[in-house]
């Protein structure tokens, strides 16, 4: 069982010290990182990945419960409570997506076969083109590569830790996938510039120049501010769609409601 | 002295992780490096600049690479002793897939890149099969999902190698290599011998013929569509 993880100081970029003693995560808690680009948000979810071990670039260290993950959990990825959603959007496995989720179903000791067809299915519900379980993985666009992998990372993945790295630029029904992981119960860890993600989450860790620099919990006019933007966003989705239907705009979309 | 042969395909990332395993252990002992291509290679120079550590080249030319590995190592080996280097990091030219460099001593390191293909494990046969460690490098390119895909095909055809995955250039998460490293006992030079079977002795192609089509060619030979001497040929 995972209860928390705890994530001890490394270097930034200049090799000064992290200033903060410890960070300690508890199950079912969703973190936002946030940062410009090159602050080292993805480093940071990297070194969660790997349970780093002093033997990444930060020298960061992460430990699972109070202790030091053994080398199995490290290195196994049957045992390993961790899923990552990387930013690519490529596969380059020559594989059709059914092979690809039954390997990964192997590898995740995962005896279900209805599994892979549930995958494709919940990636279906993310993403407008539809994936087939013979394609290739080599020709999924970028969105249905991002889609495939989340929901591979769901139901195939099932680890108690989810890392997402910038979820808002794949072209993916976002909304979906941030309401599914929400519901799920798991420690998230969402790589963000997207404002209504960033607020959405109850801790925010701040990132500059490769090191963490503030740690900000979620406050009562956040909430609130989370609130008016995800109406905001849904708007800006629908125009999205309509526009990528190949439709024009009308008046009505320009009524946007703001809560006060 | 401790040895580590290091093979794989090009641009697999062999002499970055040697970069990598170089920096971990360079203040400690001394490390003597030798690189074998066939027409041209730099690491040996890098190396020496970057961290002023011993280092050699040979050119294999138009001899098969894998092969001047195995004419030349025993020199290496003395050269490395003579230097009283601890660790002879040799790094091979990785071309034709058929042989590997690995001795019954020390360790043998396969570099492979997660962006070669799932089937390159497979394919590369002996280099792959007959390695100690995979290391598995790019990690950076690839979704989580696909890394684990990709370990789990080498991990079926291979079920006793043990596998690491790094991004080469940073040197993430390579302590377990760096342990294997120096926990690996030291060589007795009298006794090193090839782990794998080297391929079947001189035919008419390795002694320089250029014609194409079997009916010029004697010794050990097949056909497109099947063998003609198949008692002869192993290459499969």
């Amino acid at each position: 069982m995972l209860d928390e993880i705890t994530i001890f100081p490394g270097i930034d970029k200049a090799g000064c010290k992290e200033n903060f003693t410890y960070i300690t995560l508890k199950a079912g808690e969703t973190v936002s990182i946030v940062g410009p680009t090159g602050s080292g948000k993805t480093a940071l979810i990297t070194d969660i990945e790997l349970l780093a071990q002093g033997d990444t670039s930060t020298k960061r260290r992460i430990i699972i419960n109070g202790e030091m993950p053994a080398d199995d959990i490290r290195y196994n990825p049957a045992l390993k409570p961790i899923v990552m959603i990387t930013q690519n959007t490529k596969c380059f496995a020559d594989l059709t997506t059914e092979e690809f989720l039954q390997i990964h179903a192997r590898a995740r000791r995962i005896q279900d076969k209805k599994v892979i067809m549930d995958t494709i299915d919940l990636a279906n519900n993310f993403t407008g083109e539809k994936i087939k379980k013979d394609t290739k993985v080599t020709v999924l666009s970028g969105g249905q590569t991002r889609s495939l992998l989340i929901a591979d990372a769901i139901l195939i993945g099932a680890a108690p830790i989810i890392l997402l790295d910038e979820i808002e630029n794949a072209g993916i029904f976002k909304q979906e996938v941030i309401n599914l992981i929400h519901n799920a119960g798991k420690m998230v860890f969402f790589v963000t510039h997207d404002p209504v993600i960033a607020l959405l989450t109850k801790t925010r860790i701040i990132m500059e120049n490769g090191a963490v620099k503030n740690i900000l919990y979620q406050n009562e006019p956040e909430i609130k501010a989370a609130q008016n933007l995800l109406e905001l966003d849904k708007k800006i989705g629908n125009v999205r769609e309509e526009l990528r239907a190949g439709k024009a705009i009308t008046f009505d979309f320009l009524a946007v409601n703001f809560a006060s | 002295m401790k040895l580590v042969i290091i093979a794989g395909p090009p641009s697999a990332g062999k002499t970055a992780l040697t970069k990598q395993i170089v920096k971990r252990f360079k203040d400690e002992i001394n490390i003597a490096f030798l690189k074998i291509d066939v027409v041209k290679a730099f690491e040996d120079i890098e190396l020496r600049k970057e961290f002023g550590i011993l280092t050699q080249k040979i050119y294999s030319g138009d001899l098969c690479p894998d092969h001047a590995g195995v004419m030349v190592l025993g020199d290496a080996v003395d050269w490395a002793e003579k230097s009283s280097a601890d660790l002879l990091i040799v790094e091979s030219a990785g071309l034709c897939l058929r042989c590997s460099p690995y001795l019954n001593q020390g360790l043998g390191i396969i570099v492979l890149s997660s962006i070669s293909g799932i089937h390159a494990p497979e394919k590369m046969g002996a280099m792959v099969s007959l390695a100690d460690i995979a290391v598995i490098t790019k990690i950076d390119l690839v979704s989580q999902a696909e890394r684990e895909v990709l370990i789990q095909k080498i991990k079926e055809v291979h079920t006793k190698i043990i596998l690491m995955e790094t991004n080469a250039l940073q040197g993430n998460s390579l302590h377990r290599l760096y342990k294997l490293i120096e926990d690996s006992p030291d060589i007795d030079k009298d006794n090193l011998v090839l782990k794998g079977n080297p391929p079947l002795g001189t035919c008419t192609i390795c002694v320089g013929k250029k014609e194409i089509g079997w009916k010029h060619h004697f010794g050990v030979i097949q056909k497109l569509d099947g063998p003609i001497a198949d008692y002869l040929y192993r290459g499969e």
